[in-house]
């Protein structure tokens, strides 16, 4: 049943809409990688079962759907046409929800969020704080539609704007209007799509092709997987309309095979659209051919990197190569190839479809839109954010992320992923875009935001992200190979208290090299961890190479554990979480410990409830 | 043709050129290690970085694969340009302290000191053996492994390849595993030897009959020189 043109979307899109009754509860349920970590599929089932033996088939739908961003709460049940929020939902609690609020409209108090700043508990899911201070333009969706139904996509104008481009644009039009809207890529470098497209279209005729990339790679980081397994016809559209736009009639996918959940989802929704004429020869009878091919990757890091992408589609080893030529003017196969992140095919439906004069009305002077940012690390609420560009990065981690757990202080963030800089509490009103992130020797990455508290060591953090580099590189170029093994090398003995003077200048001078020297953007990027924790942390490096201390007690040759006398109540319960029987002693008396058996591994920390455990 | 302003003067080039081919067309030389006129340029060993663009624009970039365009500004030998290629040296050097080719090299820039932890792996990497394999002899018997610093080169599964004809192909060419530091045999991963040449058969024929003279001299005089200097001290 293949949709003949423009009215026949539309009539689909009638069909569906009246075949549902909007005011029917609908229960949707988060099927979301994150979900899946706490057991959604069971809670589920749960509801499956409850709906079929109260017999309520006619009355309640459900709805599994993509990620809704808000992680650190799953599982998440959101009940429409209310939009009823509950969070942490257990399968036990299932025949509650259906009895009380689905047949009774009773909200359960249990399941709601609480602000832990406030106490406040909000029973919509607009009014917790988490959502109602983002701008949720692309990745609001993926909490309506079920990411393998093509229905739910349609039903919200789904490929409108792909009809609006086919057949009332023509591709320099759509260049125009996303060159207008001023979009820039979002997987790091920030370069202006338009452009990108223009200069790919300008390319000799014959074969060119388009490639999303979805070879999201960062520690922490998983919006772009997220979207595509939540909403993966947003991503197809915006990359039918690309194609178009640059003439290209075949493109790839090119996404991890560690994200087994996106691969299957993107299968599915390239078949439904090819069934209904989305995809495939003659769209929509416009007379365009356009096919994708998934292509599985097998997690190299460096292959997020254009060439690298191309080798690896090209079946070889190789890894990125030197540009020019770009893959603009000479890609796969030796073609024009256009390459963009999911994110950024995301954002192109809904240029096309509201305007660019709409679209860059959001964010900052040269960063227009919202920026998804996966907000990890030592915050209370940790998940996928959508906001403006331009918004602080306060209001990122304490607004939005709810602050620091335990009370304790914020340290630093880190944004862009490992080749990104860590920036500092007195740089926390930093508005965030790409300009001011590289002006702080940062990026925009593609958009992790790891948040560090006090009990965080800087120089243990830059050796963390170069062991990761350091694996990851592909070690054709000198710089990049030898460099930030070197620089690892030393960060090892600076944390080992082995650190020697002149070691901190020796870093800077390596890093600055690759910085320069380095063939693709993996080594141009890596040493940005090292210089922003020595531009904005040098005292803590000073700390560890002249007084072997390691002032954030990570650093394990560099800290002992002992016992507060003053504090110790002789409890007793840090005794049987010490794997090496370190501690000892009577009930209710002091408890000492045994330095030579002591392997810092803290876990008696974190068991102690009257902080008398001391790390020095 | 199109024309270049090569460290500062316009010159003539042909288009296709590489910054290197125009370089050397012109007699400026730049050091290289991974490239090879008979084989693709690849990138890798980043010694033949110069400096592309003026102001605060300017880049690094590998003259033996950025091809010229019209009105390209080349600096070759900025200090920039001179201090990365030491750099560059001194991390080969301390993964390859025995290739003659790299201690040449560290003589010629001036490199002293390894600051680093040897690894002493041999291998550079340089890519010219799979290179010439593939590109010259038509046999893909060698090739890349793994990634980083584990990268290797072997050949499939590390077992004799039937591509192999055992041609030497790989050996000749190789700036690493042939020439090897005939210096005296120092305790740091530097040689310099070169630095403190005195040729002896310089005493004996009163005309230099160094052999390895373009490779970058043998530096078996030194040692003899060494040596000689060793058994006068210990006699006396």
């Amino acid at each position: 049943m293949r949709i003949a043109d423009e009215s026949g979307l539309k009539e689909l899109k009638n069909s569906v809409l009246q075949e549902r009754d909007s005011l029917r509860p609908c229960i949707t349920i988060c099927g979301g990688t994150g979900c899946h970590g706490y057991a959604c599929e069971k809670v589920i089932a749960a509801v499956e079962n409850e709906i079929e033996r109260q017999n309520l088939k006619d009355k309640v739908s459900m709805r599994v759907t993509g990620c809704h961003g808000f992680c650190e709460r799953g599982p998440i049940v959101v009940i429409y046409p209310e939009k009823v929020f509950y969070q942490r939902v257990a399968v036990d609690d299932v025949p509650e929800i259906i009895s009380q609020t689905i047949i009774n409209s009773k909200i359960i108090e249990r399941l709601l969020y609480t602000d832990p700043n406030t106490g406040v508990k909000p029973v919509h899911e607009d009014d917790v704080p988490f959502y109602n201070r983002q701008k949720r333009i692309i990745f609001g969706n993926n909490g309506k539609i079920e990411p393998t139904n093509i229905s739910d996509y349609i039903a919200l104008d789904g490929y409108g704007a792909l009809c609006k481009a086919l057949f009332h644009m023509t591709p320099d039009q759509i260049i125009e209007e996303v060159n207008k809207s001023k979009l820039r890529g979002r997987g790091g470098a920030g370069f202006s799509t338009s452009k990108k497209w223009a200069i790919t279209r300008a390319s000799k005729k014959g074969m060119k092709f388009i490639i999303c990339n979805c070879d999201e790679g960062d520690p922490g980081a998983y919006m772009d997987r997220s979207l595509m397994e939540g909403n993966p016809h947003l991503v197809l559209e915006g990359m039918i309309i690309g194609a178009y736009a640059i003439g290209a009639h075949e493109g790839y996918i090119y996404i991890r095979n560690e994200y087994p959940l996106a691969v299957r989802n993107v299968g599915i929704a390239i078949k439904q659209a090819e069934e209904l004429g989305l995809l495939g020869k003659n769209i929509l009878n416009s007379g365009f051919n356009f096919t994708i091919t998934v292509h599985k990757a097998a997690g190299a890091f460096v292959c997020g990197e254009e060439t690298a992408l191309i080798s690896s589609i090209e079946g070889k080893l190789d890894g990125p190569r030197p540009r020019p030529p770009f893959p603009a003017q000479k890609g796969l196969w030796g073609k024009p190839t256009n390459i963009n992140n999911v994110e950024t095919l995301a954002n192109v439906p809904l240029i096309i479809e509201r305007g660019a004069d709409w679209y860059s009305k959001i964010g900052t002077e040269k960063s227009k839109g919202t920026k998804i940012f996966s907000l990890v690390g030592k915050v209370n609420n940790t998940g996928l954010v959508e906001v403006p560009m331009g918004m602080t990065l306060r209001e990122v981690v304490f607004d939005i992320g709810g602050g620091i757990p335990k009370g304790k202080n914020f340290k630093a963030v880190q944004t862009g992923g490992p080749s990104g800089g860590c920036i500092p509490e007195s740089l926390i009103d930093l508005p965030v875009d790409f300009e001011r992130l590289t002006e702080v020797g940062s990026m925009m990455g593609s958009g992790g935001m790891i948040v560090m508290d006090e009990n965080t060591c800087m120089v243990d953090v830059a050796k963390y992200f170069l062991g990761f580099l350091d694996d990851e590189s592909c070690g054709k170029c000198v710089p990049c190979r030898e460099g930030i093994e070197k620089m690892r090398e030393i960060l090892t003995n600076i944390c080992k208290g082995e650190g020697e003077e002149g070691d901190i200048e020796l870093l800077e001078e390596i890093a600055l090299t690759v910085k320069e020297t380095s063939l693709c953007g993996l080594g141009q990027t890596a040493s940005n961890p090292v210089l922003t924790t020595i531009k904005y942390f040098r005292d803590e490096y000073e700390e560890h190479i002249r007084n072997k201390r390691c002032p954030a007690g990570v650093c394990l040759d560099l800290i002992s554990y002992s016992i507060d006398a003053e504090k110790c109540n002789g409890c007793g319960a840090c005794v049987r979480p010490c794997p090496t029987q370190a501690i000892t002693g009577e009930k209710k008396k002091l408890h000492s410990l045994d330095q030579e058996k002591c392997i810092k591994c803290g876990a008696c920390f974190e068991t102690c409830k009257f902080d008398s455990i001391i790390i020095k | 043709m199109i024309t270049i302003r090569l460290n500062g003067a316009d010159v003539k080039v042909e288009e296709g050129w590489t910054i290197l081919e125009a370089c050397k067309f012109y007699g400026i030389a730049i050091p290289t290690l991974c490239y090879n006129e008979g084989l693709s340029p690849y990138g890798g060993c980043r010694l033949c970085l110069v400096e592309i663009g003026e102001g605060h624009r300017a880049k690094l970039a590998s003259s033996c694969t950025y091809p010229v365009e019209e009105g390209l500004a080349v600096h070759t030998d900025t200090k920039r340009v001179i201090e990365t290629r030491k750099m560059m040296i001194e991390l080969m050097l301390s993964i390859s302290p025995n290739s003659k080719v790299i201690q040449d090299l560290a003589s010629k820039f001036g490199v002293t000191k390894v600051r680093f932890k040897i690894r002493n792996e041999e291998c550079i990497l340089c890519g010219l053996c799979v290179r010439m394999c593939r590109e010259q002899m038509d046999g893909k018997a060698i090739g890349f492994q793994k990634r980083g610093y584990k990268r290797k080169i072997s050949t499939p599964f590390d077992i004799r390849s039937e591509e192999c004809r055992l041609c030497g192909g790989c050996i000749y060419i190789c700036p690493a595993c042939q020439l090897r530091c005939q210096g005296p045999e120092a305790d740091t991963a530097v040689c310099n030897a070169c630095l403190t040449m005195d040729p002896t058969c310089l005493d004996h024929y009163d005309e230099l009959q160094c052999w390895m003279y373009d490779a970058g001299r043998c530096g078996t005089c030194v040692r003899e020189k060494i040596e000689k200097e060793k058994t006068v001290s210990s006699k006396s």
